[in-house]
């Protein structure tokens, strides 16, 4: 028996030392990722232009789905009085295994009036508006379930027509640009010749530069990085802006069945890289750096957010109290969803019960008569 | 069948639309006919047959030739956006460098903050016609955040032409030809979008369709694929009409059936979608005005592609003198008429015509 033991002992002695060598957190990123692909994964993404340009087009041809079948299309009689509208759309789209609940952020009206003065304003208002319910739910006693619809990028469109950004185009950029990630895109870019496509990138690059627009730009790659990798980053960084076209019929091209325009002089392919940078923008987006664009919304924009309202807060009190308070003091949190639904219900008995009152002391009355 | 024909009150343009109302003298000999019917020139309706060849329609060759001689004026305004082509087309339309390109700007040319009205004027000939084209541009157009009465410095500009044009009408000793800088025909641009009119298109077409000829064009339609193109169309044809629009050629002016039958072919095909190039490329052996991209060389001048050559064989080789002409004793009667109204009564006044006396007008 004692040689069992001491055998056994021998052999747990070797795999101790192995075990001192292996402690095996290397799982961990597996461990994450199997979590994440159970609860699946959110991204907002906010698409801002006239209309026209070709948005819901191309936001169906980037998910491969059918976002705006029901959309009405208004005349311009209609639009007469038509103000910035923020719609939503929110579609769950699965692929291997890994969920995605993809809400758009669609802003139909913008820069159509004839005096497009501010027109941004509901949009700010409306990023503002998420920030906030966040930040009071982030503040607040129940964590479990924070609900995040904070817009993590803007497409912005910018037409092809012009010789550059517009006007309207800065004003809306630098409205938004330190809230949100602004992707600029130049539209329907089929109507132009690469030496144009070419020269409208430079200026608007150079206008975006001169205006000082903050727009969002590709994190550096890691120094040990694939030479490919870091390649076709360097390509992406010089694509910028992309000129996109989005196609919501398939046509039949060199034999294959491709999305795409069919025209009577040829055939415009999306996903064709020679044709337009849709591809490039789709990889960019959705399968390099989708998550980057959550983080620098989380760490960044919504940072900025929260200081700027943590010292209008403290200001405000520093104000009304005239007191000193080292620590900023968040405001009541809302209730949670329990109390509200109590207070509800207790609302809605107190008025059955009134009613009832109401009905009784008619009948008295007409008793009485 | 008699066939002459009367002598023709308005003058055809050089290269006349209609050849066929020339009848040559030889066809038919002039037959006093017994019946007696449709002969103006049966003279004092006697019966007093034409014994022979008079030679009254040779007027049409006179006319035309002092029409050669003396050349004839056409303005021309282009409205839109920047960007969406105007001198470029127009310069294809005239087949020469009559517009400066806007990108040709340098970098420091920056959008207009109110709207200019550049004023550029060539001669161009072809075939012994002479014609002062003059461009009007107007950059600036829309292109502000606030484009609320951007119309009001061209309704201007245009109603000061009809008032230069009015005062030297009214000078006891009038020029043997007024310089006729009215504005004949105004092309619009609109911007494919492939939706329908913009707030800004419904406005500027309201304030300005009853003082000028507006020829809504559909610009770059070149991002437009073919059913795309025929739904805009119908679109923006639909709230013209509901927006009480009416864009030359008028309905109210059609003087004949003829004349109706022709332009209801062409209200049907407008606002005619256009493409606009002065580069040239190889396109199955021929050389042809065109954009070339990595999927095709669109062809400006093919029909298929696009209504560059409608719009440049209604607007030049058919209806040019017609454009002249609605401007003259439509438009500017109008504003005339406004005029005397406004002012209870015309003075003519001396060929010095000081400004002073505007008043007495």
């Amino acid at each position: 028996m004692t040689t069992n033991i001491r055998y056994k002992s021998r052999s747990m002695k070797s795999e101790d030392s192995e075990d001192k060598q292996y402690v095996g957190f290397a799982t961990l990123p597996n461990q994450v990722h199997r979590k994440s692909v159970k609860k699946g994964f959110d991204f907002t993404l906010m698409v801002a232009g006239e209309s026209g340009l070709g948005k819901s087009t191309l936001v169906n041809s980037l998910f491969l789905t059918d976002l705006y079948k029901d959309r009405k299309l208004l005349n311009a009689e209609e639009r007469i009085n038509q103000t910035v509208e923020i719609t939503k759309h929110t579609v769950d789209i699965e692929e291997k295994g890994v969920k995605l609940k993809l809400t758009i952020v669609d802003t139909p009206g913008f820069g159509d009036a004839v005096n497009n003065n501010e027109c941004w304003r509901p949009i700010t208002d409306y990023i503002d508006q998420q920030f906030e319910q966040y930040f009071r739910d982030e503040s607040g006693l129940n964590r479990k379930n924070i609900l995040d619809n904070r817009v993590h990028c803007c497409l912005y469109f910018i037409p092809p027509f012009g010789h550059g950004l517009r006007p309207v185009d800065v004003e809306f950029m630098k409205a938004l640009h330190e809230k949100v990630n602004i992707i600029p895109l130049i539209s329907k870019a089929d109507c132009l010749t690469p030496t144009e496509v070419k020269k409208l990138k430079d200026r608007v690059r150079d206008e975006i530069e001169r205006f000082g627009i903050k727009v969002y730009q590709f994190p550096e790659c890691d120094s040990d990085e694939e030479e490919e990798f870091k390649q076709m980053d360097k390509e992406l960084k010089e694509c910028t802006p992309f000129a996109v076209i989005g196609s919501n019929t398939v046509v039949e091209a060199r034999g294959q069945r491709v999305r795409g325009r069919l025209y009577p002089w040829g055939i415009v392919e999306v996903e064709n890289q020679s044709h337009c940078d849709f591809v490039k923008l789709r990889n960019m987006l959705i399968r390099s750096h989708m998550h980057d664009l959550k983080d620098v919304t989380c760490d960044v924009h919504y940072e900025n957010y929260r200081a700027h309202c943590i010292q209008e807060m403290t200001s405000k009190l520093a104000q009304d109290n005239r007191t000193d308070s080292p620590l900023p003091i968040l405001p009541l949190p809302t209730p949670d969803v329990e109390t509200e639904k109590l207070i509800k219900m207790k609302d809605e008995e107190l008025k059955r019960m009134q009613e009832m009152l109401e009905k009784m002391q008619q009948q008295m009355h007409e008793k009485d008569q | 069948m008699s066939e002459i024909v009367p002598p023709e009150v308005r003058p055809k343009p050089a290269v006349p639309a209609k050849p066929s109302h020339v009848a040559p003298p030889s066809s038919a000999p002039f037959v006093p006919s017994p019946q007696g019917t449709g002969g103006e020139g049966q003279g004092s309706g006697r019966g007093s047959a034409l014994l022979g060849y008079i030679g009254i329609d040779t007027i049409i060759e006179q006319m035309r030739k002092k029409t050669m001689k003396a050349g004839f004026d056409f303005n021309i305004m282009v409205v839109g956006q920047s960007g969406l082509g105007k001198s470029t087309l127009v310069n294809t339309l005239f087949k020469s460098q009559v517009s400066r390109r806007s990108t040709s700007w340098s970098r420091d040319e920056k959008i207009p903050k109110t709207v200019e009205i550049k004023s550029v004027s060539h001669v161009i000939e072809e075939g012994g016609v002479k014609m002062k084209l003059t461009v009007v541009d107007t950059p600036g157009f829309g292109d502000q955040i606030n484009n609320d009465n951007c119309w009001e410095p061209i309704s201007k500009h245009i109603n000061e032409q009809y008032e230069k044009f009015l005062k030297e009408e009214v000078n006891i000793a009038r020029k043997k030809r007024i310089p006729d800088t009215r504005v004949h025909c105004c092309l619009y641009f609109i911007s494919p979008t492939g939706h329908s009119l913009r707030q800004l298109d419904i406005e500027f077409m309201k304030h300005l369709s009853r003082v000028v000829n507006i020829i809504p064009v559909i610009a770059k339609s070149d991002t437009l694929t073919p059913e795309e193109k025929t739904e805009f169309k119908q679109r923006v044809r639909k709230e013209l009409e509901v927006c009480g629009i009416e864009c030359y050629p008028q309905k109210e002016f059609d003087e004949d059936m003829e004349d109706k039958s022709d332009n209801d072919k062409i209200r049907e095909t407008m606002p005619f979608a256009v493409v606009g190039s002065d580069k040239e490329y190889q396109v199955n052996g021929k050389r042809v005005l065109g954009r070339k991209t990595a999927w095709g060389v669109v062809e400006v001048e093919n029909p298929n592609h696009c209504e560059f050559s409608l719009l440049r064989d209604f607007m030049i080789r058919s209806h040019l003198q017609d454009l002249k002409e609605v401007t003259h004793n439509i438009h500017y009667e109008t504003y005339r008429a406004k005029r005397l109204n406004d002012n209870g009564g015309l003075h003519p006044i001396s060929s010095s015509g000081h400004d002073t006396q505007e008043s007495n007008l």
